[in-house]
């Protein structure tokens, strides 16, 4: 029976709800548009104050709702994740949406929403559960893409995703019908017991579908289409927002489907998975070379960084435990590091202008060190970071995902990573280029509100502080992949 | 006597019709908005067999979340596809290309 005790396990998410609803209802019957800096503030720190929660609370495992929901170490990395980089996400946008009369009191409330959506995809435990997370998710995020109401791009892209993601959660549900129909139950731990030697073909044709499905939300290639025109379209923090929080909402879906409900066939979405990655890496690395538009650029490098994400879901796939386990630490620790570089470049593209007016083209950073040196190095170290090289924090979570992909004996794949990793090596480092080398041209702004600085710097900091012991994110992933891998 | 495998066949066929719906038409952004539909219909008629045949009423649970967000979810579609004819003036889906990609 549904009592209190279940409700205790699920209140950050009921809180953050309740809270939404309240911002919504105080924006509504006050000043509207006019309290939206003051709700993006609160936001994000009922974000982080949410995560401190989830932080704290006791390890161990524990089940609500009769098994729909299910609140363990795996889920709670995963939560604090989503929360700090929202919060982060929301903290840098602050500033841009007040100047660039995006304003919208809407705006932090379905942040919030697509937050809590994120949050119960992570707790799933029953298909429905997935699906209700993913589609509060979904259906919050189609919105904000188009949130400049009286922008022909901006709307397009919300049309555009909202097509491509309509599609895929149908592909999803079709795979979730079909799964409940071949397993007799919704919940992930009755399909995993109806798993033996003898696998109805309905059961793998839903494993497939989903897998489909779950890949468009990662946007791992081939179902990556909609991933340029949304990010290039889309107002820049909402682009940020894209990059970040709902990429690990969806990875740790795509983990916790495999183990929880999957997890006596590795060898079957194994393989799917292993596909997906390289696909992705190359694709991710090849597309972005003739991209001028630094937020089509960024669209492609998550893609790839998607790619080296599923390599360790693939590693993952090799029977044995402690091989599983190390695979999905990697991809955690790949996630998080992923995050944090990712959340520090887009501070950056928050603040380039000229004249007033938002900039997004890469040949206007040409010079740029000669005018902002701190600005350049900063952005210097990311890049340097995202493409993957050696001394600084995101070598390390390649690094990861390579051992990983080696010690399951998949050397095959580690070697596609390394080869994908060096072709993308080349339209990060062109940057670093155009700002240090380029021709003399038209010079843009850098017109920074103290949250991003702050975010820029601690971001580009962390890649070189980072390298000491990954700020303890290691044993942490660790203890969250031993939950998952049971 | 119709069995479960019959249901499974307009389902699996309203499915694909419901895909093709939105690759093959080059009409206007509605005619997407319908065949999304005709795709949530297609799973709920999966899940409405599986449940009557399975006997376990789970099924037509989920048939009721899947109704709920299929609504919400035309509503958005709808919305956002007013935003987007105020600004181009047109829900041609060839004209959905400002950005290529």
């Amino acid at each position: 029976m549904t009592g209190t005790a279940d409700l205790l396990i699920l209140l950050p998410e009921l809180v953050l709800a309740v809270f939404a609803m309240a911002a919504l209802l105080a924006a509504v019957y006050t000043e509207k548009d006019g309290l939206t800096p003051l709700l993006i503030w609160a936001t994000a720190g009922m974000f982080l104050l949410v995560a401190f929660w989830i932080g704290v609370q006791p390890a161990g495992a524990r089940a609500a709702f009769g098994g729909m929901v299910v609140d363990d170490a795996f889920a709670r990395f995963a939560k604090v994740t989503i929360l700090l980089s929202a919060a982060a996400v929301l903290m840098m946008s602050q500033d841009y949406l007040i100047r660039r009369g995006l304003g919208r009191f809407e705006y932090p409330v379905l942040i919030t929403l697509a937050v809590v959506g994120m949050m119960l995809m992570v707790s799933a435990a029953d298909l429905m559960t997935l699906y209700v997370g993913l589609e509060l998710m979904s259906l919050s995020l189609y919105v904000v893409a188009a949130l400049r109401r009286d922008s022909v791009k901006s709307t397009e892209a919300g049309l555009k995703y909202f097509v491509l993601g309509a599609l895929s959660s149908g592909i999803l549900l079709y795979g979730a019908s079909l799964t409940y129909g071949y397993a007799g139950t919704t919940s992930f731990a009755g399909i995993l017991s109806t798993l033996d030697a003898e696998v109805p073909l309905g059961l793998l044709f839903g494993l497939v579908f989903m897998l489909a499905g779950l890949a468009f939300k990662v946007s791992a290639a081939p179902f990556h289409m909609w991933t340029p025109d949304v990010y290039e379209g889309a107002p820049t923090p909402v682009t940020a927002f894209f990059a970040t929080a709902p990429k690990v909402a969806a990875m740790a879906l795509m983990a916790r489907l495999a183990f929880d409900a999957f997890g006596a066939i590795p060898g079957d979405w194994g393989q799917v998975v292993a596909a997906l990655a390289v696909a992705s890496m190359f694709l991710g690395a090849i597309a972005a070379i003739g991209q001028r538009d630094i937020k089509r650029l960024m669209a492609y490098s998550s893609i790839a960084h998607m790619g080296f994400a599923l390599m360790g879901l693939a590693a993952a796939a090799a029977g044995d435990p402690r091989v599983a386990a190390a695979g999905v630490q990697a991809t955690l620790i790949y996630m998080a590091i992923y995050v944090v570089m990712n959340i520090g470049t887009f501070a950056f593209v928050l603040s380039m202008e000229r004249d007033g007016r938002p900039v997004t083209d890469i040949a206007g950073l040409n010079q740029f060190a000669s005018r902002e040196p701190t600005k350049a190095l900063c952005l210097l170290l990311l890049m340097f970071s995202l493409a993957g090289v050696p001394p600084l924090l995101g070598f390390f979570g390649k690094f990861a995902v390579l051992k990983a992909a080696v010690d399951a004996g998949m050397a095959w794949l580690a070697v596609a990573g390394a080869i994908a990793s060096v072709i993308g090596a080349f339209y990060y480092l062109r940057i670093v280029y155009f700002m240090y080398f380029g021709r003399e041209a038209e010079v843009l702004d850098s017109r920074m509100a103290p949250a991003q600085w702050l975010t820029l710097t601690l971001a580009s900091a962390a890649m070189l502080a980072g390298i000491l012991n990954l700020f303890g994110v290691e044993p942490l992933a660790a203890m969250a992949a031993d939950s998952l891998v049971r | 006597m119709v069995g479960l495998e019959h249901y499974l066949t307009v389902a699996a066929a309203l499915f694909v019709i419901g895909i093709f719906g939105i690759f093959l038409n080059r009409k206007n952004v509605i005619v997407i908005l319908m065949s999304i539909e005709l795709m949530l219909l297609a799973v709920n008629i999966n899940l409405v067999a599986f449940s009557a045949h399975l006997g376990d009423l789970v099924g037509q649970v989920f048939t009721m979340f899947v109704l709920t967000v299929a609504a919400a979810e035309a509503a958005i579609g709808l919305a956002i596809l007013v935003t987007f004819f105020r600004n181009r003036g047109t829900i041609d889906v060839e004209d959905v290309n400002v950005m290529k990609g």
